[in-house]
Order: C-alpha cells, then sequence, then structure tokens
C-alpha cells in the first residue's frame, strides 16, 4: 500500500499533494497492466475505475458509421485516463485501447467520489486538479476544431 | 545577407533542378544554384520567389545552409502564386530574390537544451536549424523536435523524420489533429506535446514555427511550462511585398515583419499578437 501512495504521489496529476491525501487515495487504487490492443474503457460501459498512466500508450476512439474507428486523442505516461467518473451519469463516451503494453494505477470512483463526499477539503483538492486537466483539454480540443492547418478559402 | 545585393528589387533567374511531391498540396523545389543568387542563408530566412506572369511570394529556406550549392523551397499550393510554383517541371524558370530576414538565434542556443516546436508546413522553415543543429550537436543540450500536422497524409519530409527518429541524440515526436486508423501515433494538438516534453525551463531555447494561432497556444504552453518569454522565438507571417522593409505591408504593430522578423522574440510580439485589428 505504501508503494502506492509514493506512486500516486509522484504521478504529475497529483504533484505536492499532502501525505494523507495521497493516502486517502491509495486506498481505492490498485495496479494493472494491459496488453497492446486490449481495451481499457467501453464505450456506454459505466465508468467505475479511472487510471493514472505510468506507460505506454492509449487511442481515445470512437466508431463513426462509414468512417470506421477514428482516434480522437492519444495519452501517454503521466496522463489521467477517463474523466467521465465525475459526473453522472458516470458512463464512458469513448473506447480507450492500449497501442502499448500500458501500466497504470487503477482508481475505484466510487471510493474516492466516496472519500471526497465525506471529506469536502479532500474533494476541493481533487476538484482543483482534475479542473485543470479539463480545462487544458477544452483548450486543445477547440485549437483541434480550428483546424488551423488547413487552407481556409 | 553577406552578399550586397545591387538591385534587390530585381529577381534572379534561376532554373528548376528538381521537384519531390512531400505531400497532396506540398512540394519541394531543388533550383539549380549556379542562376540563382549565390546565397549562404541564416536557416530561418527567406526568398522572394517569383513565378513569372502570376505573381512574387515570400517562401523561406528549407534546405540545408551547409550546402548552398543545393537551394530548396517547400511550397504549399495555397493560392494563385503560390500554387503556380508548385506546378513548375524540371528546367521551369522562376525568379529569386534574397535571402531576407532575420534568422533563428543558433548562436544563443549554444551550450543549451533546443526544442524546435512546429505546426504543419512550419517544419519547412525550422529545419535548415536543426541540420545546423546536429551538424553541431556536442555544442548544444538536450534537442527535441515536436512536430503537429492536420493528418497521417499531410507529415512531410517523412524519411528525414524516421532517419532523425532513430537517433539517440535527437528526441522526435509527431502528433496529428485527426487520425483514422491505421495510424498509431499520437493523435492531439501540438501543445499536448509540449506538457509531455518535460521541459527543462532554465535551459531550454524554444523554436516555433506554424499558423500563428498555433503559435499562440504553443507560447502559452511553453510558458505554462515555465519558459520565460525571451527563450521563445517564433516566426511570423504577414503579406510581404518588398522584403526590404520599405513597403510597409508587413507591418505589425513597431515592426516591420520581412526585416525585424520573420524569426521575432516572443516578448515583442506577445502584445501585437493579440490584437485583432494587427
Ligand atoms: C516570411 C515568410 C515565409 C514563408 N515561407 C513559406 C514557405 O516556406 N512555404 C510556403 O508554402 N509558404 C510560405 N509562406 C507563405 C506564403 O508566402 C503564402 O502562402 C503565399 O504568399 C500565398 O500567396 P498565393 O498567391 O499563393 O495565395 P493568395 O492568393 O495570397 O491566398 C490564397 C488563399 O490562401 C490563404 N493563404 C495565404 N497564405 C496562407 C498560408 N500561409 N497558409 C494558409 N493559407 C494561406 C489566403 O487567406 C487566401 O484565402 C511564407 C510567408 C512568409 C511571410
Amino acid at each position: 500500500m505504501e508503494q502506492l501512495e509514493q506512486i500516486i504521489a509522484a504521478h504529475p496529476l497529483f504533484a505536492g499533494l499532502r501525505p494523507e491525501y495521497a493516502r486517502l487515495i491509495g486506498g481505492c487504487a490498485h495496479n494493472v497492466r494491459f496488453e497492446p490492443g486490449q481495451l481499457l474503457l467501453r464505450h456506454g460501459a459505466s465508468a467505475d475505475e479511472f487510471y493514472l498512466l505510468r506507460h505506454g500508450t492509449v487511442a481515445l476512439v470512437l466508431t463513426a458509421a462509414g468512417r470506421g474507428a477514428l482516434t480522437v486523442q492519444t495519452l501517454g505516461p503521466g496522463e489521467l485516463l477517463g474523466v467521465s467518473w465525475l459526473v453522472a451519469p458516470y458512463r464512458w463516451m469513448y473506447d480507450a485501447q492500449a497501442l502499448e503494453t500500458v501500466g497504470a494505477i487503477a482508481i475505484d470512483a466510487a471510493c474516492l467520489r466516496a472519500k471526497s463526499a465525506a471529506d469536502h477539503d479532500l474533494g476541493f483538492e481533487l476538484a482543483q486538479r482534475f479542473m485543470g486537466v479539463l480545462v487544458r483539454r477544452l483548450h486543445a480540443a477547440r485549437l483541434q476544431l480550428l483546424d488551423v492547418y488547413g487552407t481556409h478559402r | 545577407m553577406d552578399t550586397p545585393l545591387l538591385d534587390p528589387l530585381r529577381p534572379h533567374i534561376a532554373r528548376v533542378r528538381s521537384t519531390r511531391r512531400e505531400a497532396p498540396d506540398v512540394w519541394t523545389l531543388e533550383l539549380d544554384a549556379d542562376q540563382a543568387p549565390p546565397c549562404g542563408f541564416a536557416p530561418g530566412q527567406f526568398n522572394m520567389l517569383t513565378a513569372f506572369g502570376v505573381g512574387e511570394v515570400p517562401i523561406s529556406f528549407s534546405g540545408d545552409p551547409a550546402e548552398p550549392g543545393r537551394v530548396r523551397h517547400t511550397v504549399r499550393a495555397v493560392g494563385a502564386v503560390s500554387s503556380a510554383l508548385t506546378r513548375l517541371d524540371c528546367g521551369a524558370v522562376l525568379g529569386v530574390r534574397g535571402p531576407f530576414g532575420t534568422g533563428w538565434p543558433l548562436p544563443e542556443a549554444v551550450g543549451r537544451d533546443v526544442v524546435l516546436i512546429a505546426g504543419g508546413l512550419g517544419i519547412a522553415p525550422l529545419r535548415p536549424a536543426l541540420y545546423q543543429l546536429l551538424a553541431e550537436r556536442a555544442r548544444y543540450g538536450r534537442l527535441s523536435l515536436l512536430y503537429g500536422t492536420r493528418g497521417p497524409r499531410d507529415i512531410l519530409f517523412r524519411r528525414e523524420l524516421e532517419a532523425w527518429r532513430a537517433r539517440a541524440d535527437l528526441t522526435v515526436e509527431v502528433t496529428v489533429d485527426h487520425a483514422t486508423h491505421p495510424w498509431h501515433g499520437h493523435v492531439g494538438v501540438v501543445t499536448t506535446l509540449i506538457e509531455r516534453a518535460r521541459l527543462d525551463s532554465d535551459r531550454t531555447l524554444a523554436l516555433v514555427c506554424g499558423p500563428e494561432v498555433m503559435m499562440r497556444f504553443a507560447a502559452e504552453a511553453l510558458g505554462a511550462a515555465g519558459l520565460a518569454a525571451e527563450a521563445i522565438f517564433l516566426s511570423l507571417e504577414r503579406n510581404m511585398h518588398c522584403g526590404l522593409g520599405t513597403c510597409g505591408h508587413c507591418q505589425l504593430g513597431g515592426l516591420l515583419v520581412c526585416r525585424d522578423g520573420p524569426v521575432v522574440r516572443y516578448d515583442r510580439v506577445r502584445d501585437a499578437l493579440r490584437i485583432r485589428e494587427l
């Protein structure tokens, strides 16, 4: 358990986190490993666990009729995989597929939501960190939408 | 700009020695150096190229500055002049004036880490800088190229990218904004590569080239990674006519981009880039 706490505290998402919070999060966490091609998240499934990626790359994939599988984003070491567990109805919006062997810390979403509800200071700390990720991803998604490399004639 | 220009407004006549298709709408032209102006150039500088009967446009050098006998330009067909240039065959003639403008601050990079951030066609003006950095590799610290483009088929200089990627002394990361299978590389905007690069903010000098919006986002991401504005250099694009700093077409705030740029330090243009009317 102690080792998990250390890994969590060393992850960029939780840099500088108070040790007691790392311990609380560690109580909801376990180590996981996925082989290339394996799905970490499945579109429409209940968002029960999210992942702090440590090794390997994961593709967020959306399947569109007539266009096949579209990768909308790839995520790698040091990044957070899965945000739909933060808000109801807690369902994944994409498939997430391992492109390489992936090592990650899985965190039980219901467990962390319950701990955040019981300790609002922890909840606020987590909300700020996840909000940072969400805002950066929103900016990136808008830049992606602008299609800046097009000719715009 | 070592060679004095006799009549800087009069183009030299040059002949196309070879052409190479890099992507569906992007071609690299190699000019016959005997007839092109005798140009040593600094990475980041540009020539004014004339497609006769159509017009003249600024195009950056994209070749190796250590090979002055091989003048190369990489052109994307976006309008009348650039399209005419990409349609030139071997042996065709075009007009060349230059070299013009400021180069990448490579002397300032000695002893430091250097990150090159390219968006789309922006890899073309950065390629000469990378050639020079690699030729003098021992003089610099960590070297990285972060390249973002629209989709897998728009990736330029593929074979060279593979060779660069194989080097142990250069980090190369490529990402695309949009991808369908079977692309197995990164998907996401180029700023996501900056966040992942774990740059040493005190040691790193950043050279950024791409569409202006992409450069603004990249500069913000570099700032968030701890780089000072003084350590970030952008290559600006403005509509140009004379190339000599006299006609004023390329004015941006207090700068004339053809003369004071195209390569400028970010803190000198940050405010001007935020003003919609400029
Ligand atoms: C310093 C400098 C260096 C440059 N280096 C290169 C280079 O190495 N290779 C290269 O291909 N181009 C480069 N450019 C851009 C190039 O000069 C323009 O694409 C060219 O002037 C367009 O002229 P045109 O007559 O073909 O198109 P225009 O008729 O002027 O424009 C046609 C359409 O294309 C759009 N357009 C114009 N320029 C661009 C652009 N850059 N990107 C996307 N859309 C555009 C216009 O909005 C317009 O709608 C550089 C520009 C500058 C200022």
